[in-house]
This record gives structure tokens, C-alpha cells and sequence, in this order.
């Protein structure tokens, strides 16, 4: 039940709705639970909503740290 | 960057193990409260390969396993009058009698979707109907049917109401801490915690010294919060720590919250298989009776039933594994459960079954 997936937002509509698009697949999500949600953003879909935008620097600095921990 | 395959890098992976093997020189008891971390420990082949003398238990993590049975058998009840939409997890899950999936083979229009804007849709489509939605589930999704509950009403739709029964996991965890289960760390749940962010935890972390960390469902997501709890057990501390900042901001979801905090009031819930639990639950707010199904509905139904057999109550508090169950694999499987463990997509015994069953005939 947790399963959210990363999707993009392709496009904003109107009444709190937007185009997201995983895997060459695109759905209509809702973008109400979030603010300032843009053409090009990463967020996580569960159950129909955004739920939170993904954050590609702190992947990354995870990665990282991830990284250094595991010595390679 | 797609934010996946990333994170299930073998060479990290390996790395991490070894690290975990290092800091791991006496028996450890972990709890996950999450269905997914349930089901990605095993898929992903960790519990493999995890040190023997540490024990990674799975708690009451899969909302499905831990709705009250009341609510499917009021949800039965309701599919008389009512057309039933919840997800598809609830389908197939024992109530007292019946399932939802062995009610519509009878007839009863119950619909499985993947959204409740979709359940709001149908009612729209079909305004002659009523339609209530099976609002079950965490923080993750509580928000989802706070939202929908709101443009429910903001859209004069009379036809739509919530069977509300969202869980928080917070409390539960509270409950576990000073149980009969001695709990050395919290794997927590990275989607919950998107949502309700570090907060929450502080409290079970500073009161009851158990340590938390906060870990997202990939490979090295899972590998890395087992890391970090062993690291906090060694140096002897415990406090929140964050391991899947790609998307858990500290505060949270404030908009969520928000909605959430609009639409619901919290209400001593019970659990099922583990009982009454304190400020537990979400009720809908008074003002939104029209919406509730508990209020608009006259609902009566017979005194729960629990299954004989079942154990369900053990697996969830993390004191029996499936395996220890006189049932498992023989009267109770997937096709044909005892209780919601084993049928749930997300439930223990499912997992069990699913990833450990031939391991376990030995």
C-alpha cells in the first residue's frame, strides 16, 4: 500500500490536476496535496495524489554518502 | 536520473552488507512498520543474506492485515444499498462471514480502484447511486481521501461518503515499544514519513531509547536504514535519523497535513489483532457527516466474529513468525486465507509464503 512511483509532471491542468508520465505511460494526477508544482518536476504518486516532490540533489548526496560508506 | 535503478546498485549493496556484518556482534532485534519494507526485505533477497544474530521482525505495517474486521463486515452491509469502491489490498480479506470479493460473486456492485477520485468519479457518473469509498490505510494515503472528501464537497456532490478507517503509525508504534517484544531499533516507514515527516518519531526515540531511522523501499534504501540503526546501537544512542531525504522533508507535507488535519480528527482506533490503541485512528470532523458513512448509513451489524486459527494478532506485534503457525500453508493460503496476513499484498504471512515457504518445509 506504501507503493508510491517516481513520475514526471508533463503538464499542469487546471482544477489541481496534472499529466505525469512514468515508463512511457502517462496518467492524470492530482497535484493538490503539493505547492508550486512544475512542468518538469520529479514527484511521487501514490494513489493518485503527488505526495512529494523527489529531490534530485539529496539523491545524488545519498548516493554519495552511500557510496563511501560501502568503500568504493 | 530516474531514482530507481540507482538505488539497487550490487556493488553498494555489497559494500553495505559488509559494513552491517561489522557492526553486528550480538543479537539485534529491528521492526519494520511498513507492508512494502515487508515485502522488499525479501524480494530483494536481504534477509538472506543479513547476519543470523540480527533479526529484522515485521510489525503491523500492512493497514490492510490491521482494519478492523467491523469495517469489512460494515462495508458487507453497506453494498445492500450502496455501491462499494475500495482497493483492490481489501478484495479479498476475510470480515466475520463473507469477503467483499465473495459478496460481488453474489451481485453487490463492488468496485475495486486504484484512487478514491477515482470512487468519486464513479459517483458522479451515476448520481442516482450511493457510492462510499473504504478509506483504509496510513499517513500515505489518509491525505489522498482528505483531498477527495474536500472536492466532494466543494463540487455539491451528495451521492459520496467515506467508510473512514485510516490508521496511524505513530501510536502503534508507542504501543509495541513497551510490549512484550524487546525492540532495538525502528526500520520507519519512508512514504509515511513523507507525509508526516521526523517529528513523530522523536517521542518513541527519546522516551522508550529505541533508535529510528527513516528508509525508503530500494535495495540500498533498506541496507542503509539497517546500517544506521546498527551504527546508533553501538555508539549507544537513539534519535531520528533521516535516510530517504530524496523525499522525506523534516516537516513533512504541510499541505497534506494540512487537509488532513481539515478533514479529520484523531480518535482512539481499534487494531485488528492488536486491540485498542490510544489516538490512534482518523474520524471525519462533525462537519463533514454528510460525507461520512458511519453517520449517514444506519449500520448494523452482528458482534465481529474472529477466525479460529488465526494468529494474525502475534504476526503483527512481531511475537510468532508465519512459519510458527499450525495453519500456514496448509488451511491457510493466498487462495484461500484464515485472515488478512496472508491474503494482503503487503502482509506477512503473504511474504512469508510468497518468498520463504520452501526454505521453511525443511
Amino acid at each position: 500500500m506504501c507503493l508510491a512511483i517516481p513520475v514526471e509532471i508533463i503538464e499542469l491542468k487546471d482544477n489541481g490536476m496534472a499529466v505525469a508520465e512514468a515508463g512511457g505511460i502517462r496518467r492524470k494526477v492530482s497535484v493538490q496535496l503539493l505547492e508550486d508544482v512544475k512542468k518538469g518536476d520529479y514527484v511521487l504518486l501514490h494513489a493518485g495524489f503527488a505526495i512529494q516532490k523527489i529531490d534530485e540533489k539529496q539523491a545524488k548526496e545519498t548516493l554519495r554518502l552511500l557510496r563511501e560508506v560501502a568503500s568504493i | 536520473m530516474k531514482f530507481l535503478d540507482e538505488f539497487q546498485n550490487k556493488e553498494i549493496a555489497r559494500g553495505l552488507l559488509e559494513r552491517i556484518r561489522e557492526l553486528c556482534d550480538g543479537k539485534v532485534t529491528l521492526m519494520e512498520v511498513c507492508g512494502t519494507h515487508t515485502m522488499a526485505l525479501f524480494k530483494f533477497g536481504i534477509r538472506s543474506l543479513l547476519p543470523s544474530q540480527l533479526n529484522v521482525v515485521a510489525g503491523p505495517g500492512c493497514p490492510v492485515c490491521v482494519t478492523p474486521q467491523s469495517a469489512i463486515d460494515k462495508a458487507i452491509r453497506l453494498s445492500d444499498k450502496a455501491t462499494i469502491v475500495t482497493y483492490g489490498d481489501m478484495y479479498k480479506v476475510p470480515g466475520s462471514y463473507s469477503s467483499l470479493e465473495k459478496e460481488k460473486a453474489k451481485g453487490k456492485d463492488i468496485r475495486i480502484v486504484y484512487s478514491p477520485l477515482d470512487a468519486l468519479a464513479i459517483a458522479e457518473r451515476s448520481p442516482d447511486k450511493e457510492v462510499v469509498f473504504l478509506g483504509i490505510g496510513f499517513e500515505t494515503t489518509a491525505p489522498a481521501s482528505a483531498s477527495t472528501i474536500i472536492s466532494t464537497r466543494e463540487n455539491g456532490i451528495k451521492n459520496f461518503s467515506l467508510l473512514c478507517v485510516h490508521r496511524l503509525i505513530p501510536p502503534a508504534m508507542k504501543a509495541l515499544s513497551n510490549g512484550e517484544l524487546n525492540i532495538d531499533g525502528y526500520l520507519c516507514p519512508g512514504h509515511v514519513s513523507t507525509i508526516i515527516g521526523e517529528k513523530p518519531y522523536s517521542a518513541i526515540a527519546q522516551r522508550f531509547n529505541i533508535p529510528c531511522v527513516i528508509a525508503g523501499f530500494e535495495a540500498l534504501d533498506i541496507l542503509e536504514g539497517i546500517y544506521l540503526l546498527l551504527k546508533q546501537i553501538n555508539e549507544g544512542k537513539s534519535y531520528v535519523e533521516n535516510g530517504y531525504r530524496r523525499v522525506v522533508r523534516p516537516e513533512g507535507n504541510k499541505l497534506a497535513l494540512e487537509v488532513m488535519e481539515k478533514v479529520f480528527e484523531i480518535a482512539d482506533s481499534e487494531w485488528r489483532g492488536l486491540g485498542w490503541i490510544e489516538k490512534s485512528g482518523l474520524v471525519l470532523k462533525g462537519e463533514f457527516n454528510d460525507f461520512d458513512a458511519e453517520k449517514k448509513f444506519d449500520i448494523k451489524i452482528a458482534k465481529p466474529r474472529p477466525r479460529p486459527g488465526c494468529i494474525c494478532g502475534e504476526i503483527l506485534k512481531g511475537l510468532k513468525i508465519p512459519s510458527e503457525c499450525k495453519n500456514f500453508g496448509s488451511k491457510c493460503t493466498p487462495d484461500e486465507p484464515l485472515g488478512p496476513c496472508m491474503v494482503s499484498s503487503e502482509g506477512t504471512c503473504a511474504a512469508y509464503y510468497k518468498y520463504a515457504r520452501e526454505s521453511l518445509k525443511k
